[in-house]
């Protein structure tokens, strides 16, 4: 068979970008998902919080993720649960395994990759001891108790200050489990200042910086765990070791976007994101594959997935219909001094309907900072930050009649200190 | 009595501290309005959307999250769960169906945030 658009994950990137696509005119669209049902992690995200930027209320994930379920349903766009895609390649044939049709091969006019992210897990932060029982990301633990219906624990350390892990603390109190405390490596938290504020002050959870876990105690079920206090190369201080008795350990210690596929399809991958190299509209580098979403680069509101999945899913479906210009009038953008990376990684101004929302993350706090766009040493526009936190997504809009106006060299994206008058 | 919050509004988070003294409150910290009218809410009533999960027999999941359908006050948090905890729910349910309602008189629902179908 031959489909216009095949979205691969049915996650909110996914959703959106198969609505988008099919609103702008693609006929045939293609989401293929191999969970059970559509949703993506957004299922298991019962708490609330999501929507404030797209729907201006506060939605729980599920609550979220239905009203793009039902507009799915609405333009009777198509779905494959429970199939996984295998393989994909430059010229967009796919392969995916299916429950009952076995190994299928689908080819696309346009593919859009919506895997997601995945969570670091316990193998990549190589914390020595034995295989205990109780060890989990909090991402696991958090299907299970949302999900699922099992309790995972009773005693409870949280490793890592991401918003699954502070979530997650908030869930397992509510349900009646001890989290004695949440561990950061860095003196900074990576999560969100609301989640600190409503997760763990709302129940007195310590949280502590500078630390980590060094040591896993337990031979069947986990027993307790060395923490210890780091050294500001990040290096335990042994005489700072303790011991914290519990049946439980969480990880929340960053996510990886999904790109498996990505990578056997050859498609360049930036290796800061680790998410495929993209241009404004959210095409990678190879022509009529799309990205969009957490295996992009991992984004703190899903809200913002859903802004950034609408420009891939209404570009493939330009693609389709031979309406994406190509003249490689293209600018780099490039972040410097504080700006780890920037999203898209290519601007072709022809291609920008009205306006490039570009996405990065700093790599420290900054207080009283300007976040300043320059091309050829001038600047184009400058944005000015209270503060700034690694923990949260920060965002500049370009308008096209500027874009327009660039002649050479790249797109830079600096911290500039605001000096006081 | 001062108390120390973080606004949840926007990024910035603000670190407030609050004084009530004889029915007077005073915000400091604050960089706006919104600061303030959280921090005043947070000494006064505070109050919070609760969000759980409840058992269900004869779907496609052992379990339906819900929510209660507005603010309910910080300190029914436990008890909204403990109640969610005692019911079990047959299969199928809606988004937005309500299970529980008027929990403890308080005008508040507990609505289903997902649906479930029949197994």
């Amino acid at each position: 068979m031959i489909r216009d658009v095949v979205v691969i994950g049915g996650g909110p990137a996914g959703l959106a970008a198969a609505i988008e696509a099919k609103k702008n005119g693609a006929e045939d669209v293609l989401i293929i998902e191999r969970d059970k049902r559509l949703g993506g992690i957004l299922q298991q995200c019962i708490h609330n919080g999501f929507g404030l930027h797209i729907f201006k209320e506060q939605l729980t994930g599920p609550e979220y993720a239905n009203r793009f379920i039902d507009e799915v349903k609405n333009y009777k766009i198509d779905y494959m649960l429970d199939t996984m895609v295998i393989k994909i390649d430059k010229d967009r044939n796919i392969i995916a395994l299916t429950p009952n049709d076995g190994i299928i091969n689908i080819k696309s006019k346009a593919i859009v990759l919506t895997m997601g992210c995945r969570e670091r897990t316990r193998g990549a932060l190589n914390i020595p001891g034995n295989r205990p029982s109780g060890i989990f990301t909090a991402g696991a633990a958090q299907r299970f108790i949302n999900m699922e219906g099992y309790m995972v624990g009773k005693k409870v350390v949280v490793l890592g200050s991401g918003d699954i892990g502070l979530i997650m603390a908030r869930r397992m109190t509510l349900e009646g489990a001890e989290v004695k405390m949440v561990l950061e490596l860095m003196p900074y938290s990576t999560g969100l200042k609301r989640n600190i504020a409503q997760c763990l002050h709302d129940f007195d959870i310590p949280l502590y910086f500078n630390h980590t876990v060094v040591r896993i105690h337990g031979r069947k079920r986990l027993e307790g765990v060395t923490i210890a206090e780091v050294d500001s190369e990040r290096k335990p201080i042994k005489e700072t070791e303790r011991f914290v008795e519990c049946d439980t350990l969480l990880l929340s210690v960053g996510l990886i976007p999904e790109n498996e596929l990505t990578r056997e399809a050859n498609i360049p991958i930036d290796n800061i994101t680790s998410g495929p190299i993209v241009d404004e509209s959210m095409q990678t580098m190879v022509e009529g594959i799309f990205a969009c979403g957490n295996v992009v680069h991992v984004h703190d509101l899903v809200d913002y997935v859903t802004f950034e999945s609408r420009i891939a899913g209404r570009s493939a479906a330009k693609f389709v219909k031979g309406q994406l210009s190509f003249n490689d009038k293209s600018f780099k953008t490039k972040g410097t001094y504080g700006i780890r990376y920037v999203v898209p990684h290519r601007i072709d101004p022809l291609n920008v309907d009205d306006s490039v929302n570009f996405f990065m993350r700093v790599d420290n706090v900054y207080k009283n900072v300007y976040l300043t766009v320059k091309n050829n040493g001038q600047i184009i526009t400058k944005v000015r930050k209270a503060i700034v936190t690694p923990g949260e997504m920060e965002s500049v809009v370009v308008k096209r009649s500027i874009l327009e106006k660039l002649n050479k060299g790249d797109i830079e994206f600096t911290l500039e200190e605001i000096k006081n008058d | 009595m001062i108390k120390k919050i973080i606004c949840i509004n926007c990024p910035l988070g603000c670190e407030m501290e609050v004084l009530k003294d004889d029915g007077i409150i005073k915000v400091s910290g604050n960089t706006c309005k919104k600061g303030e009218d959280y921090a005043i809410a947070e000494i006064m009533d505070p109050k919070r959307i609760v969000t759980t999960t409840a058992k269900v027999i004869g779907g496609d999941r052992e379990v339906v999250p819900v929510k209660t359908d507005k603010e309910i006050s910080k300190s029914f948090m436990f008890d909204v769960v403990a109640e969610v905890n005692r019911h079990i729910f047959s299969a199928p349910l809606y988004v937005g169906q309500v299970l529980i309602e008027n929990i403890f008189d308080t005008g508040v629902n507990v609505i289903a945030t997902d649906f479930i179908n029949r197994k």
